[in-house]
């Protein structure tokens, strides 16, 4: 047998690459049972981009059946609460070509809305508590409604229910805490006492800035 | 004291030209008091403080009117006497221009201080005390962050702090406030220095950290330092440390690292490269909380700019207005280019002159149209690489200015976004005017914004899955209890059919005798109710065939009978139902208060109400009717006669007399007296079960079970003789066998009854219906004064139901 194997090395290299592949079709054998990915993660990675207001306007029920149906192949442009930011991550994600909002969805606002109950018209019928995907409602049954802000997505789910319309979507104030800068605009053409914009660019150009005719203590 | 110190130096860094001179001609000055002053709850860093007095307070110099919210907060003192006229929104110094909550003081011009509780010898009193009053006295880092001081003070236990730095830098052009100090107030920089490294354990070096451009300061420190090394050897620890004026040296990151070569690590604060580095102003500030008990309620601040006439460093007090501050100082708006809160480098223009001086306000800037003019509109950029080349935190500008343009938030953050201080450094040699800083803090923003809406979905999502999996509970819930409401049905259904089956089979035994005592007349088993078949009965006369015969069809006659009945009573009731209905809805609009004016879509909807209850109602009444007829039909089967009275004729109280009369045949007295013996039967069964195992337990319960089982026994033997009597009386009911049951009486009763309705005359009916509707007037009555007494919940609808039948009289008579 040796014998046959020493002076056949046609036969050596077949055993050789036959036990190769043996041994390495079980470790990944093993490696597939062991480590089996339960789930479907790219659905909890679409869901995660989506900006979870459970509005509906994509024609599914909430988010996740959302993101279930893009992991499906559905189009990644039905979601107008998170807007083109969400498509875009959305296209990454998924490396597709990123499309513009489908209009037949709904537009997608640049302000962030929540609900706000008109306290005194509301005569508790509970049906916007029922309507609210994210329990953001408090209220009993003949008892005044009021919205948690906090927790309200600006889902627009509880207005049409609501019998004698006293709902309203508002706007959010932006406070110290949310405010943020804006991005400059190309080319601007800046304002007295209207832009808080940048000191130091505040500078003519080079040659011309801030020349010392003033008595500048240039003292090192 | 005087040996030399390594100085590293800064990376990057500009040179821009400093104009610090106009500003320091003059000595530090005071202002008088202005008459309104406006004092911000968040003036520091952190959470604003909550206020604690009301309007109409009369508050004194010093007192507390906004207390700390959390540790990460500071409080707020008056900082002056007067009386509180507002707490509302007022403009503050903000980028934004956003109102923040303030408390309005208007100023009684008497300045009164608060009592204050000053410490002579501060060394004999715990750390943690000397915490607790920098606390309260509300100090923040008066640099320009305003970093609540006694939480930097008080450093995590792993983190190790070796040195104390005071940042006496003041890179920033124009600003001299920290220079102006250091020169009159020197004494108090170095106690209070002495005072910081007390409460940090006297960590192994102290510095004050000066840029050489600031000569009259750093004698007037050295100068200090060695009065002070007389009474307290500590002093000559101090080392004033002079390095060369680079722009931005006065970061306290930039400090450390020219002071001690250190570079704090990305994310990290300063204390975890072991240092501590505080402002010179607000180791003052300390200082004098401690000694004095002092709180913070005024700073130095310079105030500078060719649009005044005067240019000067002034002591100012928290709340004054930016206005009074500039009129005092010969403000001309006509000359100014702007107003900028802090130095040019790193200032932003003051939206509202009305916003008051803070904790954090150190530069009041009023440039001239010349000195700073409208920024130059950017042009593209030419990857020129100045702007890396300055850059004192090693980042990469021009990269991140691409990325703050294309928003790609995940490239910024792996470039080290926030490890940007905003210096400025790059947007003042950017050849292209590009505001960089500018992106870099919209692009801070939208990151800090992003994250919290990720956070806030995140929120979302919990609670929306919390909510789903909450309401498939109550579903699966609510199905089980059908499907456990159904089980129940079906066995109550099935003990009724029992129930119905050995009635039956009881009725079978009676049948039985029946047959026996009377073959000879050869009548046929007429004593059964031959429901729907009434031939039956006779061909097979007597045989036990016929018997089971008799005893289905009279089961049959027994349930399908007293459900008529109960449907017919559920159909009237939905006809009442319906017509209630459409008689609310035809009431007229009538205009209340919530709806004053009655539109003409509401009577079109109102008209489509009432169409909608006529059909309900119509529908109704073809339902009874259809009942009614099947019904009649049916009973003159059972009647075998009367063939004249048609199902139309037969109206509500004969059908309901035949049922009734039907239910009581099913249970005629004999039926009735053998279920009850057989129920007794089994009781007697158990209650003995029972006292055998009391005696076998020997319960004390044992005499009660047994006389209970006497009593059974007597009971038993009570109805077995009612039972015999009955059927010795039924007897000869049956042999003369013409004669049939009491029910069977009152069927024909009532059979006789809607016979004479057919051949009464109208007037007759009349006088009887309206009878009969006095007496269920009578029984409504009755019921609801029963509810009322009983505070019953129905007791609206007992009443609807009382005058609705007063109605109907009155409509019949």
């Amino acid at each position: 047998m040796i014998d046959l194997i020493l002076h056949n090395p046609i036969v050596t290299a077949l055993l050789a690459l036959g036990g190769l592949s043996a041994a390495f079709g079980a470790v990944l054998g093993f490696a597939a049972v062991k480590y089996k990915v339960e789930g479907d993660p790219i659905v909890e990675r679409i869901d995660a981009l989506l900006p979870q207001t459970q509005c509906g306007q994509c024609g599914h029920p909430g988010c996740r059946p959302y993101a279930q149906a893009i992991a499906d192949g559905e189009a990644i442009n039905k979601c107008p609460p998170g807007g083109q930011a969400t498509i875009n991550a959305l296209a990454d994600l998924l490396d597709v070509p990123a499309p513009s909002l489908d209009a037949e969805h709904g537009e997608h606002l640049p302000i962030k809305l929540v609900a706000f109950i008109r306290e005194d018209e509301c005569i508790g019928c509970t049906k916007c508590i029922q309507a609210c995907p994210m329990d953001a409602i408090l209220g009993a049954a003949k008892q005044m409604h009021t919205v948690i802000a906090d927790e309200c997505t600006g889902c627009d789910l509880c207005v049409e229910p609501c019998p004698v319309d006293c709902i309203d979507m508002i706007p959010v104030e932006t406070d110290l805490q949310t405010w943020q800068w804006n991005l400059p605009a190309t080319n601007q053409t800046p304002v007295f006492h209207v832009v808080g914009n940048l000191i130091a660019s505040d500078l003519q150009p080079a040659g011309n800035r801030l020349t010392p005719n003033q008595d500048d203590n240039k003292a090192a | 004291m005087n040996s030399p110190i390594k100085v590293w130096e800064l990376p990057g860094g500009i040179h821009p030209p400093e104009r610090k001179a106009q500003s320091l001609q003059l000595p530090l000055g005071e202002l008088p008091l202005p008459p309104v002053l406006v004092i911000p709850l968040n003036q520091h860093m952190g959470t604003p403080a909550q206020a604690v007095v009301q309007v109409g307070d009369r508050v004194l110099a010093g007192q507390l009117i906004g207390a700390a919210d959390g540790t990460f907060s500071a409080n707020t003192h008056a900082s002056t006497s007067g009386t509180v006229i507002a707490i509302e929104e007022r403009a503050i110094a903000h980028p934004s221009g956003i109102h923040s909550e303030s408390v309005v003081i208007e100023a009684d011009g008497k300045h009164e201080w608060i009592g204050l509780t000053p410490c002579e010898d501060y060394q004999s009193l715990d750390r943690l005390d000397l915490l607790d009053t920098i606390r309260a006295a509300g100090v923040a880092g008066l640099g320009g962050a305003g970093f609540p001081t006694a939480v930097k003070l008080a450093p995590k236990s792993t983190q190790v702090i070796d040195t104390l730095i005071l940042n006496g830098a003041e890179c920033e052009p124009y600003i001299t406030a920290d220079d102006m100090l250091m020169q009159v107030r020197a004494a108090e920089v170095v106690s209070g220095t002495l005072l910081l490294s007390h409460i940090l354990q006297h960590p192994e070096q102290i510095l004050i950290g000066v840029e050489d451009n600031k000569p009259k300061a750093i004698a007037a420190l050295k100068a200090a330092i060695a009065g002070a090394s007389v009474s307290n050897p500590e002093a000559a620890k101090i080392r004033v440390v002079a390095f060369p004026t680079k722009y931005p040296s006065g970061g306290a990151k930039q400090l450390i690292q020219i002071l001690t070569g250190r570079e704090v690590p990305s994310g990290h604060h300063s204390a975890d490269a072991g240092v501590i580095c505080v402002n010179v102003g607000t180791a003052v500030a300390a200082w004098r909380a401690v000694r004095f008990g002092e709180p913070l309620v005024s700073r130095v601040t310079t105030v500078v700019g060719e649009a005044l006439t005067t240019q000067r460093n002034i002591d100012v007090l928290f709340g004054t207005p930016i206005s009074y501050v500039l009129t005092q100082h010969g403000f001309d708006i006509s000359r100014a280019s702007r107003v900028v809160m802090g130095g040019p480098m790193m200032g932003f223009t003051l939206l509202d002159l009305d916003a008051p001086v803070g904790k954090t306000i150190n530069c009041i800037l009023a440039p001239g149209k010349q000195e700073l003019p409208a920024p130059q509109p950017a042009q593209a950029c030419i990857r020129c690489g100045l702007c890396s080349e300055v850059c004192p935190v090693h980042l990469l500008p021009q990269q991140l200015f691409w990325y703050a343009q294309a928003k790609d938030f995940d490239r910024l953050e792996a470039h080290n976004l926030f490890d940007c201080i905003e210096c400025g450094a790059c947007s003042y040699v950017c050849p292209s005017t590009i505001p960089l800083v500018q992106y870099y803090r919209a692009a801070k923003g939208s990151i800090r914004l992003h994250d919290l809406e990720k956070e806030k979905s995140d929120r979302s999502r919990q609670r929306f899955e919390f909510r789903q999996s909450r309401i498939a509970k109550e579903e699966a819930e609510k199905e089980a209890k059908r499907v456990l409401r159904q089980k129940a049905a079906e066995e109550a259904k099935q003990k009724l059919a029992e129930k119905t089956a050995s009635i039956a089979a009881a009725k079978n035994d009676a049948v039985a005798a029946e047959t026996t005592i009377a073959p000879a007349t050869g009548a046929p088993a007429a004593g059964m109710p031959a429901a729907g078949m009434p031939a039956t009965g006779s061909p097979a006369a007597g045989s036990p065939a016929a018997d089971v015969i008799s005893a289905a069809v009279a089961k049959a006659a027994v349930v399908p009978q007293a459900s008529a009945a109960e449907q017919k009573a559920k159909l009237q009731r939905i006809l009442a139902a319906a017509k209630n209905n459409l008689e609310f809805n035809q009431k007229p609009l009538i205009p209340n208060k919530t709806n004053p004016v009655i539109s003409d879509e509401q009577l079109v909807k109102q008209q489509v109400r009432i169409k909608q209850a006529e059909m309900k109602v119509a529908e109704a009444e073809k339902k009874l009717a259809d009942f009614i007829a099947e019904i009649g039909e049916e009973i003159p089967a059972v009647a075998d006669s009367a063939p004249t009275v048609t199902a139309a004729e037969i109206n509500d109280p004969v059908a309901a007399s035949i049922a009734r009369a039907q239910a009581k045949l099913a249970f005629s007295p004999a039926d009735k007296l053998r279920s009850n013996l057989d129920s007794l039967r089994l009781r007697l069964e158990k209650a003995e079960e029972k006292v055998a195992q009391a005696k076998a337990d020997g319960s004390a319960s044992l005499e009660a079970l047994q006389m209970g089982t006497e009593k059974l026994q007597q009971k038993i033997a009570e109805t077995l003789a009612e039972l015999n009597a009955l059927d010795a009386s039924d007897k000869p009911v049956a042999s003369a066998a013409a004669e049939q049951t009491a029910a069977q009486i009152a069927i024909a009763k009532a059979k006789a009854k809607a016979a004479r309705m057919t051949t009464m005359s109208d007037e007759e009916k009349h006088a009887q219906q309206i009878q009969a509707m006095q007496s269920r007037l009578q029984k409504a009555r009755e019921r609801l004064e029963k509810a009322e007494a009983e505070d019953d919940p129905n007791i609206d609808a007992f009443r609807l139901g009382v005058t609705k039948l007063e109605e109907r009289l009155n409509e019949m008579s």
